[in-house]
């Protein structure tokens, strides 16, 4: 099972962190100055896995930031790279070519949409769009507007962040907007 | 009240707002956070649900990445879980999620607000409730949403079923009981053709499987068809993970699923699904020839793959192969080498793993050569870490492989050796260790203490000092193979030496006292002879003590007091030992190169050279006998004491060389005592040695030791009288006579001491490994090295070789490893029952509600007595539950009542299949919609059962598959 999913990027400052398994505050501290240490330190010729504690971790980089999962030693390391990437795929679904900055400033949004992909440390959904459906939904309900499926499946036809550079959400935003 | 409210939703700073303002920031970071978290305080406290709920999301935010404390605002996300809005639910399931533990008070507020959402309509809702129980969920929250969690685990929505699929893991994991009721609709989804619910619920096995494969047995024809229809990659890597734990339990599995698994090692294009065969055939169906080959094969492909991933992955599965199948390792042996030197160091620690899997009796020797030559060149960091495996490997099993160890004893010097090193403690150990348990290797371990220690460049390294503390006690403890103990003391005593840490240099202290002892010993045991060897010393000696050994001889007696002015200003600053000197000025070096070498030959302990020695000892030692350090302090005292009576009483003895008069000296038994106790062997003590002593008849033990005062007074006074030293000066102080009373008492202490030490021996003697042979070895010299010179240290090497090679043709194995069966055998009973406490009584009380629903009860004949008996202790906290899942209750009962007989066997045989009638019928009731697949698998499940019933130790796996 997956312990714990860290976001860092090159200045080692934490973008993300999802905890599976217990652990204390201080616990956590310590784990993350210990694996940004490790992670960070790596060439980018290595290869993407280190031991750690008895445990695996596996990482990724896409351009600045470091995706990484904390995983048992008997799990599959390729299997949780493709995770980790399925999540990327899904952030840029759904923010429309994702950078650093949708995760910084939507961090609740990219948390959100690691919970639709994995429960419990094990991956739940392995279907992109289905994961992004769910988010949608999500934020009409936040929004207290009831969207139907079939309207959330229309913006989405149109492709992630396909026209003049406005991402989905928003797009359902000006249309509801226009509704009312 | 609705001014202030609305005046704070209006200007509240949004999580957008904090973390804009955390970029632009100018006061700090962490001011501007302390900041922040203030605010959070204010507006946290707002009746307003939504300003909360904002609050709570920034503090939230914070905690996530800032590490501020959010473990008081715990409260405010119980409020914000139970408002209405979704957004504002949402942000109090995210906030509770992250920050509650099994500690925080309110846990126990939550359980009604989770019931409700898990029974909500709306899905997204119950989804939020799923997401938070798997993350917090506790015994008590898992017992009392069992009902909950149940019901959804056939909800029509697909989206909810999966998540309470893999919400169903943890609430095993807390509440185990929760098993009987939810397990059938679990494993129903393993027939669900939705691929998600698939997925989620082969991983929920997946993890149950991890803990105790055992149980899963019986689900294993599910498995087997998941593994040959599913196409889902994600699917069938869970799957043969569960194949793997449970194919070691079944051979019958085994060999059925091997087949697919090549099939799909053979066919599928993504590297994660074949890495995983791969893995699972080496892991677990390594003793299928065929499968193993292709499995290496395929290994071999991800090895000459670019990406370091893959090779990596490569290695680590030749890593796991490699046990059982070393052909596998050499078939890819240039690629493991090659890699060696790979600069990615997870890489090149796999491929070291490798090679060090490689070794052999036959091979050792030529690959730690490559290897140690390899680390000169590596990194500190990895040079270490192939020092230490070298290390490890070779003294495994008490050095089973080495069958050289002059060869290993010198390996272990050139690893000293190299720059980096940080092994020094390990190969301490190992010196000392090879030296006790290794008669053999002694000659070449005195010579490679030897070298090390008269390095005074080595004296630098801090890391090397515990090698040569190592060198030292070996240099000491088996001087009488050394060529030259003069040139040993020497070393031992040089000024450098003082850049050593006390616990150290009172190593080196000691060796020198004993090395002083041997030496005296020696002269003297040969004084009686030495009047016929005079003749002869000129010819074997070198050049240039040549003349002075031929002079000595003859005017020995006549030139003493003359050549005492001659040899004042030939030693180092003595500034208040002249006086005590005089008397054995004797030392009769006229031409001043006492101190720099004296040549040592085989019978060759002449009289000026044992002056020489005890001189420079002595010249050594004073400025010691002022030292702060106790330690070191008794020891140097120790070392004057014997210096003082021997010059008190050695003039006489060189002197008068008959035996008769000889024998009547004090000196002569003391160093005779002294000498007799250091050479006797110190061997191995086993570390179960306590134990192995017998309690004898009379002795009772008492649990209270509060008179171990009082036994411990008794046996400190005589000690600490007997070696007081009540001036710490006397080196200092000028009286002589004191000087001597002292060091008399000294040595006579020591003398008793020794003498306790042999008694102890003597009576103990179990608790010292029967040392073979002779304890005294100061004249056992080998003949082949007889009258030979200290420089001529090739030959010797040779020689050596060459001895060891005949002592290893002649007994194929020397006596190295010492036979200790009972040590080991002890030391792994006693492991064994700590790995029987590990086991978590909750991962029993699972597997045992496991293989009650799917197997009655005959696994749990399988399950050893001590799991039952911890089942009974456990048996309590099922009783405590309070039976609120209304149904359930009496299947439950039944079955806690079961699992208190379980101890007791043959009581059970017959009731047995009633009880599992009635528990089936239950279920049978319950779970409405069953496939005619499943009603088949049930009557063969009975017929096993019923055979069981009769073979009561069968296996408990029904052929299902077969």
């Amino acid at each position: 099972m997956i312990h714990f999913v860290l976001i860092i990027n090159r200045q080692r400052k934490l973008r993300l962190t999802k905890w599976y398994s217990p652990y204390s505050q201080k616990e956590r501290t310590k784990v993350i100055r210990e694996i940004s240490e490790l992670m960070l330190r790596r060439h980018h010729k290595m290869c993407n896995f280190f031991e750690w504690g008895g445990l695996k971790v596996v990482y990724r980089r896409y351009t600045g930031l470091f995706f990484c999962m904390c995983i048992d030693p008997d799990d599959n390391e390729l299997e949780t790279q493709e995770v980790i990437h399925q999540y990327v795929r899904i952030l840029d679904r759904y923010f429309g070519k994702v950078c650093e900055l949708d995760l910084i400033y939507d961090f609740h949004k990219a948390y959100f949409i690691l919970d639709e992909l994995v429960i419990a440390g094990e991956l739940q959904e392995s279907n992109r769009r289905t994961v992004v459906r769910r988010i949608f939904a999500q934020v009409s309900l936040s929004l207290d507007i009831h969207i139907s499926h079939s309207l959330v499946d229309a913006a989405k036809e149109e492709g992630p962040g396909s026209v003049d550079g406005i991402t989905i959400p928003f797009k359902i935003i000006i249309y509801l907007k226009l509704q009312n | 009240m609705a001014g202030p409210s609305m005046m704070e939703t209006l200007f509240q700073r949004t999580l957008e707002d904090l973390i804009k303002g955390m970029r632009l920031q100018l006061i700090g970071e962490s001011a501007f956070i302390s900041k922040a978290v203030e605010e959070i305080r204010r507006e946290i406290k707002s009746t307003d649900l939504h300003t909360k709920s904002i609050a709570l999301q920034k503090l939230t935010y914070l905690n996530s990445l800032h590490d501020v404390d959010m473990s008081w605002a715990a409260f405010h996300a119980v409020e914000c879980m139970s408002s209405s809005r979704f957004a504002d639910k949402r942000i109090g399931y995210v906030a509770a999620s992250q920050s509650f533990n099994e500690s925080t008070p309110v846990l126990l507020l939550i359980t009604n607000q989770l019931r409700k959402d898990l029974t909500s309509v709306n899905e997204h809702e119950a989804s939020l409730a799923l997401e938070c129980l798997a993350k917090i969920g506790t015994v008590d929250l898992a017992r009392d949403l069992t009902p909950e969690v149940f019901t959804l685990l056939s909800s029509s929505k697909v989206f909810v079923r999966k998540k309470s699929i893999g919400v169903t893991m943890r609430v095993f994991e807390k509440y185990p009981d929760a098993v009987r009721v939810c397990f059938k609709r679990l494993v129903e989804n393993l027939e669900s053709s939705d691929p998600q619910s698939l997925s989620a619920t082969v991983g929920v096995f997946c993890e149950l499987a991890a803990k105790d494969p055992l149980s899963y047995l019986p689900l294993a024809p599910e498995f087997y068809r998941i593994l040959v229809d599913s196409k889902n990659n994600w699917v069938l890597i869970k799957v043969l993970k569960i194949f793997a734990r449970l194919a070691p339990l079944e051979p019958r599995l085994a060999k059925k699923v091997t087949e697919p698994i090549c099939e799909h090692m053979r066919r599928t294009g993504a590297k994660s699904l074949m890495f995983e065969c791969v893995r699972t055939v080496v892991g677990s169906l390594s003793e299928y020839e065929s499968a193993v080959k292709l499995a290496v094969v395929k290994i071999r492909e991800l090895l000459l793959e670019d990406d370091p991933n893959l090779k990596y992955l490569g290695l680590h599965a030749l890593s796991i192969v490699a046990p059982k199948h070393s052909w596998a390792v050499l078939e890819n042996k240039e690629v493991v080498i090659k890699s060696l030197s790979d600069e990615d160091a997870n890489i090149k620690l796999e491929s070291l793993r490798l090679v060090m899997a490689m070794v052999s009796e036959s091979n050792i020797i030529e690959i730690s050569r490559v290897l140690v030559h390899y680390a000169l060149k590596s990194d500190p960091e990895f040079c270490n870490e192939i020092l230490g495996s070298i290390l490890s490997t070779c003294s495994r099993n008490f050095y089973e492989i080495v069958m050289d160890f002059d060869w290993y004893v010198s390996l272990l010097g050139e690893m000293s050796r190299t720059p980096h090193c940080q092994k020094s403690e390990e190969i301490e150990f190992q010196l000392i260790d090879v030296g006790m348990r290794v008669r053999d290797a002694r000659p070449e371990l005195v010579r490679l203490a030897r070298s090390l220690l008269i390095d005074p460049a080595l004296l630098g390294n801090p890391f090397l000092h515990r090698i040569l503390s190592a060198a030292a006690w070996v240099s000491g403890e088996y001087v009488e193979f050394s060529l030259n103990p003069f040139e040993l003391a020497e070393a031992l005593i040089q000024p450098r030496a003082s850049l050593l840490p006390t616990s150290i240099r009172v190593v080196y202290l000691q060796s020198v006292f004993k090395i002083l002892i041997f030496c005296v010993n020696s002269y003297l045991s040969q004084t009686e002879t030495l009047a016929d060897l005079e003749p002869e010393v000129p010819d074997s000696i070198s050049q240039r003590e040549n003349s002075e050994a031929s002079d000595l001889a003859s005017v020995r007696a006549l030139f003493e007091r003359e050549h005492d002015e001659a040899f004042n200003p030939g030693v180092l600053d003595r500034p208040s030992t002249d006086n005590s000197i005089e008397d054995i000025g004797n030392a009769a070096d006229g031409d001043g190169q006492t101190s720099t070498f004296v040549s040592f030959r085989k019978n060759g302990f002449t009289r000026e050279s044992i002056v020489n020695l005890v001189n420079l000892v002595e010249v050594a030692m004073r400025p010691l006998s002022v030292s702060l350090e106790v330690e070191m302090l008794e020891r140097t005292c120790n070392i004057l004491g014997l210096i003082e009576v021997l010059k008190r009483e050695l003039p006489a003895v060189f002197q008068n060389e008959k035996v008769l008069e000889k024998e009547e000296l004090e000196v002569l038994k003391l160093i005779k005592l002294m000498n007799d106790a250091f050479s006797e062997e110190l061997g191995p003590v086993s570390t179960s040695a306590q134990e192995r002593v017998p309690i004898p008849d009379g002795l009772v033990l008492k649990d209270n030791l509060a008179d171990l005062d009082e036994v411990m007074g008794d046996v400190k006074l005589p000690s600490s009288s007997s070696f007081s030293l009540e001036s710490p000066y006397n080196g200092q102080r000028m009286d002589p006579a004191s000087c001597n009373v002292q060091s008399k008492e000294d040595s006579e202490a020591s003398s008793e001491s020794t003498s306790l030490l042999a008694e102890h021996r003597k009576r103990h003697g179990l608790y010292y490994l029967p040392s073979e042979g002779n304890g005294t070895i100061s004249n056992d010299y080998p003949p082949a090295n007889d009258l030979k010179s200290g420089d001529t240290n090739q030959d010797d090497t040779e020689d050596f070789v060459k001895l060891t090679a005949q002592s290893l043709v002649s007994k194929k194995k020397p006596n190295y490893a010492k036979p200790r069966p009972v040590v080991v055998k002890l030391d792994e009973g006693e492991s064994v029952p700590v790995v029987l406490k590990k086991r978590d009584s909750r991962d029993d009380l699972l597997s045992g509600a496991v293989r009650d629903i799917l197997l009655g009860d005959d696994a749990v004949k399988l399950s050893s007595s001590i799991k039952g008996k911890e089942k009974v202790n456990a048996d309590p906290l099922d009783s405590k539950e309070n039976m609120h899942d209304m149904e359930n209750s009496s299947h439950r009962k039944s079955s806690s009542r079961r699992s208190k007989q379980r101890p007791h066997r043959k009581e059970r045989g017959q009731t047995n299949p009633e009880k599992l009638g009635v528990e089936k019928e239950e279920h049978g009731g319950k779970v409405k919609s069953k496939s005619s697949h499943r009603h088949g698998r049930q009557k063969s499940r009975q017929k096993a059962e019923g055979s069981s019933d009769i073979i009561a130790e069968t296996p408990v796996i029904p052929d299902f598959l077969l």
